[in-house]
């Protein structure tokens, strides 16, 4: 009995402790929302309720930037990127999973090293390669990467790729079918809660990824992503913050209703992985 | 090696296929880069006019680079405070989170929104909160009859950012934190209960040395991204020509290499910013073996 009352009164104070966190955590947010409701004239005004409610903010910031554009250049990216994230990695964790053959676990752990290596170090030649190309000022460089794998993506779905027994891909060969038929006819499918969880992640690295944009597209409206669009903003603007926190919330919006629709898969490929 | 497959004669070349990608990737997105980076780093070039050996010279100029400079003062003190903060506060919120309370989840999602959310977003969000007239926080204080700080001004900008940045991070290391409490068996607590251990006493002796692993890689972690830190500094501290007046050394390879177009000076920048986290993350293993081998 004593016992129970110990751990109730644990669990009342750790909630407490908890909210008061997740209150911190929360404000900007909620200050955001209210902030985006209220007419220009009150935005300095302390309360939380809009004195005057509006929406006019969000009819407006259209028109003041080229916010549909940016959002559909974040949209096509973020799209792009996470398809070839998928695929490509999906691909390669497919053979660590199922195949074997010499130097697979000396290529496994040089692809995990690369974990460790800063992107600042391969940014530099990258940039200049895509300059060459006549590609610097388009979209290509935002997306083209993802095509060619990844650490974080291919450990992930390895490692449901190795809960999958191998006996359906030993059967399906003794059918005659071949390694890529097996993958595709056989692993993916199997593994879409993985693909979903995985493709989230790479959606929300593309969708707020604000360095590769200002490299690339750094000031160009009709072409850049969101992220560089809210910095062009906060020099153009600033001061106007009904208009901004507007802008600011349908920016963050798609990415907290995935996150809310997946929250498990999400916290569970981040604990498995630790990588952001 | 038992439960996988040995390709057979003709399907050589459906592994090689399914690999080409991460094969391409890792010889030129990051093993050539590094060494490209490398060599650049011994090399001035602008990207215009022909390319010419400098020896040494990027380097040795770094020291006299003002704005480098300064970004290696202000990144290592932003680390000194990140690192520790980042981890203290997940940990012990991880600790607070890692009990069977209905409802829990939905707090869990609050300490994750920062993580998920756009740091540029966020950071447009947090500049309101901190500027100088009608900021949030001053227009607060002067309610209650204090003197506006100046948040983002010279004396208090390493905490202002420090705080954004910590904020937008506790999420990630709660979850490591929290997958590395759930995996400790309960009849540790149990025996340590019944020889009579004090909460903290189980704290010190049975839920530290466990999460010996997940403190380290949360610190390896959090380190690296101390020291690529960026999207928050850009938005914060970016003044109107585009210099900072709290540059990283991540802001300032921007500047450097992709403002000023100075390749060879941003390559020696990223050779040293690559030393040092990797310095930092040996160090951490180091440690972490020699208390492995204790324990």
């Amino acid at each position: 009995m004593s016992q129970r009352s110990e751990q109730m009164r644990g669990n009342a104070i750790a909630i407490v402790l908890l909210l008061a966190g997740g209150i911190i955590m929360v404000a900007p947010f909620v200050w955001m929302l209210s902030t985006s409701l209220k007419v220009p004239a009150d935005q300095y005004s302390r309360t939380l309720i809009p004195p005057i409610l509006t929406l006019d903010n969000y009819r407006e910031i259209w028109s003041l930037i080229p916010l549909q554009t940016m959002l559909w250049n974040s949209l096509k990216i973020a799209a792009i990127a996470t398809a070839g994230q998928l695929l490509t990695c999906s691909m390669a964790a497919f053979v660590f999973a199922v195949a074997r053959f010499r130097g697979r676990d000396i290529l496994f752990f040089l692809l995990l090293l690369t974990l460790m290596v800063p992107s600042q170090i391969t940014t530099i030649p990258q940039f200049i390669l895509f300059k060459w190309l006549g590609l610097y000022g388009t979209q290509v460089p935002m997306y083209l990467p993802s095509f060619l794998g990844g650490a974080f993506g291919t450990f992930l779905l390895r490692q449901y790729f190795k809960t999958i027994p191998i006996e359906l891909a030993e059967a399906a060969r003794i059918d005659g079918a071949s390694l890529i038929t097996i993958y595709w006819n056989i692993y993916l499918p199997l593994a879409k809660p993985a693909l979903a969880a995985f493709g989230v992640f790479a959606f929300m690295f593309s969708w707020n990824d604000l360095f590769t944009a200002l490299i690339y597209l750094p000031s160009d409206p009709e072409t850049t992503t969101l992220p560089v669009g809210l910095a062009l903003f906060q020099q153009q603007y600033g001061g106007k913050w009904t208009l901004m926190m507007a802008a600011v919330l349908i920016s963050v919006a798609p990415i907290i209703v995935a996150f809310l629709i997946a929250q498990k898969q999400f916290i569970q490929g981040i604990s498995m992985s630790g990588l952001k | 090696m038992t439960g996988s497959l040995r390709p057979l004669r003709g399907e050589r070349v459906g592994v090689l296929l399914l690999l080409a990608p991460t094969l391409i990737g890792l010889a030129i997105g990051v093993f050539g880069s590094v060494l490209a980076t490398f060599v650049l780093s011994f090399f001035d070039w602008d990207l215009l006019s022909p390319i010419s050996f400098a020896g040494v010279s990027n380097y040795a100029n770094l020291p006299q680079d003002r704005m480098f400079s300064s970004a290696l003062v202000n990144t290592t003190l932003f680390s000194l405070l990140y690192v520790p903060l980042t981890l203290g506060i997940g940990f012990a919120v991880a600790c607070l989170m890692n009990r069977h309370i209905r409802g829990i989840s939905l707090l869990r999602a609050l300490f994750f929104l920062p993580v998920v959310s756009s740091p540029a977003a966020v950071g447009l969000l947090w500049s309101w909160i901190f500027a100088q007239d009608q900021g949030l926080l001053n227009s607060a204080i002067t309610a209650l009859g204090g003197d506006p700080v100046s948040w983002l001004g010279p004396k208090v900008i390493l905490y202002s950012v420090v705080s954004v940045n910590v904020w937008g991070a506790i999420g990630e290391a709660m979850i490591v934190f929290l997958a590395g409490l759930q995996a400790i068996p309960r009849e540790l607590y149990e025996a340590a209960k019944v020889d009579g251990a004090k909460p903290w006493q189980r704290l010190v002796h049975v839920t530290l040395p466990s999460m010996v692993p997940s403190l380290f890689f949360q610190g390896v972690l959090s380190t690296i991204h101390a020291f690529q830190a960026f999207d928050y500094i850009y938005m914060l501290t970016r003044l109107s020509n585009g210099n900072s007046t709290f540059p990283t050394l991540v802001f300032s390879l921007y500047r450097t290499g992709f403002r000023f177009f100075r390749m060879g000076d941003a390559a020696a920048q990223a050779v040293v910013l690559t030393g040092i986290i990797a310095v930092f993350t040996l160090v951490y293993f180091r440690i972490q073996k020699k208390l492995g081998a204790e324990a």
